[in-house]
C-alpha cells in the first residue's frame, strides 16, 4: 500500500502536505508524531473515508478513486481500528459476524469463533456488545476488523487507555495477524514503547510530512533527523 | 351492544394500523435519508416538520373533506364518509411525526455507525440499513407515537368519516356520541378498550426494539 504526495486541508488549514509513505506485505509500520499533526487524518485517507485534495493512494498498485462504491472492493480488503470502537447494538457474536454477512461469506460460524478465540472472547460471545469493558470492546473490535482477512490493517491508537493485560493481548494479536497472514499494518501510536515492541519500521509524521522512515531500531537508536532524535527522546519538536 | 363494541374496536384498529403502516412506509425511508445526509436546507425542513407535529386535526380533516367532497378534485372516487377517508386523514397527521422522529434518531447515530459500517466493508445500501437498525429504538418509538396519535384522534375522523354506525364509527367517535347521550358507563368501557388496544400494540412493537433485524 502506498500514498503519494498527499495534501489535505481542513477549512483552508493545511494538515498534510505532499506526504508520501508506503507499507508492504508483512510489514508493521508505526507512525509516531505529536498530537494534531494529522495521523488520524492520514489513516482515514488511506482507508478511503476522507479524500485528499491532492495526491494518490495506491492499493496493490491500483489507485483509490475516493468514490465510495467504486472503491468498495479495495475497501473490503482493509480494516481500520480506532481508539473508541462503536459496538453495534447486538451480541458480541453478531458484531463479529457483521463484516462476513456484508460479504455474504460462508462458514460464518467457524470464522467468528476462530476470531473470538484469538482474542480470548469466545466465552463472551452471547453478551450484548454494549456491556463490554473497554478492553473487551477493543478485543471484539479487533476480531471484527480481522475476521474477513483484510490485507491492510490500519490501527489508530488502538490500545490507548487500556490496561497492560489488554494491551499485551492486542499487541500479540496484531503481531500474529501480520505474521500469519502476511498483512501490511499501519499503526499510529503515542506510545513509543509500543512502537519499539512490535513494529518493524517507524515513521515520524511532522509538519504535514513524513520526516523520516526507517527500521524501528534505526529510528530509535540512530535517527538521522534531529527532529526525530528529539521526538524519540521525549522532547518538544519544532 | 357486544357486537357493536366489537365492530367499533376492530374498525379502530384497522384504520389506525393501516394509517400508521402506510405513513411509516414513506416516513421511515424519508426520515432515514434526511438523517443520514447533511443537505442544504436541512434545518429548514427540520423546523417545518416539527411545526407539523402540532398541525390541528380539524384543519387536516377540513382539507381532506374538501379534497374528497363531491366537487373536490378526488370527488369522483366517492371516498368521503368511508374508512379510506379516515385512514387518509390519520396518515396526514402522523406522517410528519414519524418522519421527524426518525430523522432525529437516525442523525444521532449516523456519524459513528456510518463510519464503522464503511470501514467494515458496507456498501451504501448496507450502510443505510445498518444505521436504521442501530437507530431502531428511536424509529420504533416514532412509529408508536404515530400510532398513539392516530388511534386517539377524533376531530378529523369525525369530519371525514361521519361516525356512521356499522360503517365509520370508531372508538373515539363512539365515546363522543355515548357521552353526549349520557351513556357514561358505555363511554367508559369504550375508553378502557381504547387504552388496552394502544397498550397491546405498544408491547408488540417493543419486542422489535429489543431484538432488531439481521442485515
Ligand atoms: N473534520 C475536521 N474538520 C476540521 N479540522 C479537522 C477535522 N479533522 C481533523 N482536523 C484538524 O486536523 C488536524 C489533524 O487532526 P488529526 O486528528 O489527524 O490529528 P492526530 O495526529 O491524529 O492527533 P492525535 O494524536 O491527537 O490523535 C488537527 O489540527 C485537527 O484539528
Ligand atoms: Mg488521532
Amino acid at each position: 500500500m502506498r500514498a503519494e504526495d498527499i495534501c489535505k486541508r481542513f477549512d483552508g488549514k493545511k494538515v498534510l502536505e505532499e506526504l508520501s509513505i508506503s507499507v508492504s506485505c508483512g510489514e508493521l509500520l508505526a507512525i509516531i508524531g505529536p498530537s494534531g499533526v494529522g495521523k488520524t487524518t492520514l489513516l482515514r485517507i488511506l482507508n478511503g473515508l476522507l479524500y485528499p485534495e491532492d495526491g494518490d493512494v495506491y492499493f496493490k498498485g491500483e489507485p483509490l478513486t475516493f468514490e465510495d462504491e467504486k472503491d468498495l472492493d479495495k475497501r473490503r480488503k482493509m480494516a481500520l481500528l480506532s481508539q473508541k470502537p462503536y459496538p453495534f447494538k447486538d451480541t458480541v457474536w453478531e458484531n463479529v459476524a457483521y463484516p462476513l454477512r456484508l460479504r455474504s461469506e460462508e462458514e460464518i460460524d467457524d470464522k467468528v469463533s476462530d476470531a473470538l478465540e484469538h482474542v480470548s472472547l469466545l466465552e463472551m460471545a452471547d453478551r450484548r456488545a454494549g456491556t463490554l469493558s473497554s478492553g473487551e470492546l477493543q478485543r471484539m473490535a479487533f476480531a471484527r476488523a480481522t475476521v474477513f482477512g483484510p490485507d491492510v490493517l490500519l490501527l489508530d491508537e488502538f490500545t490507548a487507555h487500556l490496561d497492560p493485560y489488554n494491551i499485551s493481548v492486542l499487541e500479540d494479536a496484531v503481531e500474529w495477524y501480520v505474521d500469519s497472514k502476511g498483512a501490511a499494518a499501519v499503526m499510529v501510536t503515542h506510545n513509543l514503547f509500543q512502537a519499539k515492541r512490535i513494529s518493524h519500521s517507524t515513521a515520524l509524521l511532522f509538519d504535514g510530512r513524513i520526516i523520516e522512515k526507517d527500521s524501528t531500531e534505526k529510528i530509535f537508536e540512530y535517527p538521522e533527523d534531529e527532529r526525530t532524535e528529539a521526538f524519540v527522546n521525549g522532547e518538544m519538536v519544532f | 351492544m357486544a357486537s357493536d363494541l366489537l365492530h367499533v374496536t376492530v374498525l379502530s384498529i384497522f384504520v389506525s394500523v393501516s394509517a400508521t403502516l402506510l405513513a411509516s412506509a414513506m416516513a421511515v425511508p424519508l426520515g432515514t435519508v434526511m438523517g443520514l445526509h447533511k443537505f442544504r436546507g436541512r434545518e429548514v425542513v427540520k423546523t417545518f416538520t416539527y411545526t407539523l407535529y402540532g398541525f390541528p386535526p380539524v384543519v387536516a380533516g377540513l382539507l381532506i373533506y374538501l379534497l374528497l367532497s363531491q366537487r373536490g378534485p378526488l370527488g369522483s372516487l366517492n371516498l368521503l364518509f368511508t374508512p379510506a377517508a379516515m385512514i387518509l386523514a390519520q396518515m396526514v397527521l402522523v406522517f410528519p411525526i414519524i418522519t421527524g422522529l426518525t430523522m432525529s434518531s437516525v442523525s444521532q447515530v449516523a456519524g459513528e455507525v456510518k463510519e464503522t459500517a464503511m470501514t467494515l466493508g458496507a456498501d451504501r445500501w448496507q450502510t443505510a440499513k445498518t444505521v436504521l437498525n442501530e437507530a431502531r429504538i428511536g424509529v420504533i418509538s416514532a412509529i408508536m407515537v404515530g400510532f398513539g396519535r392516530a388511534i386517539a384522534e377524533v376531530g378529523a375522523v369525525l369530519m371525514v368519516g361521519g361516525n356512521i354506525r356499522w360503517h365509520t364509527r370508531v372508538l373515539t367517535t363512539a365515546i363522543v356520541l355515548e357521552t353526549r347521550r349520557g351513556n357514561f358507563e358505555y363511554a367508559l368501557v369504550l375508553g378502557a378498550v381504547l387504552l388496552t388496544v394502544a397498550l397491546i400494540v405498544f408491547f408488540v412493537l417493543k419486542r422489535y426494539q429489543d431484538k432488531g433485524v439481521k442485515i
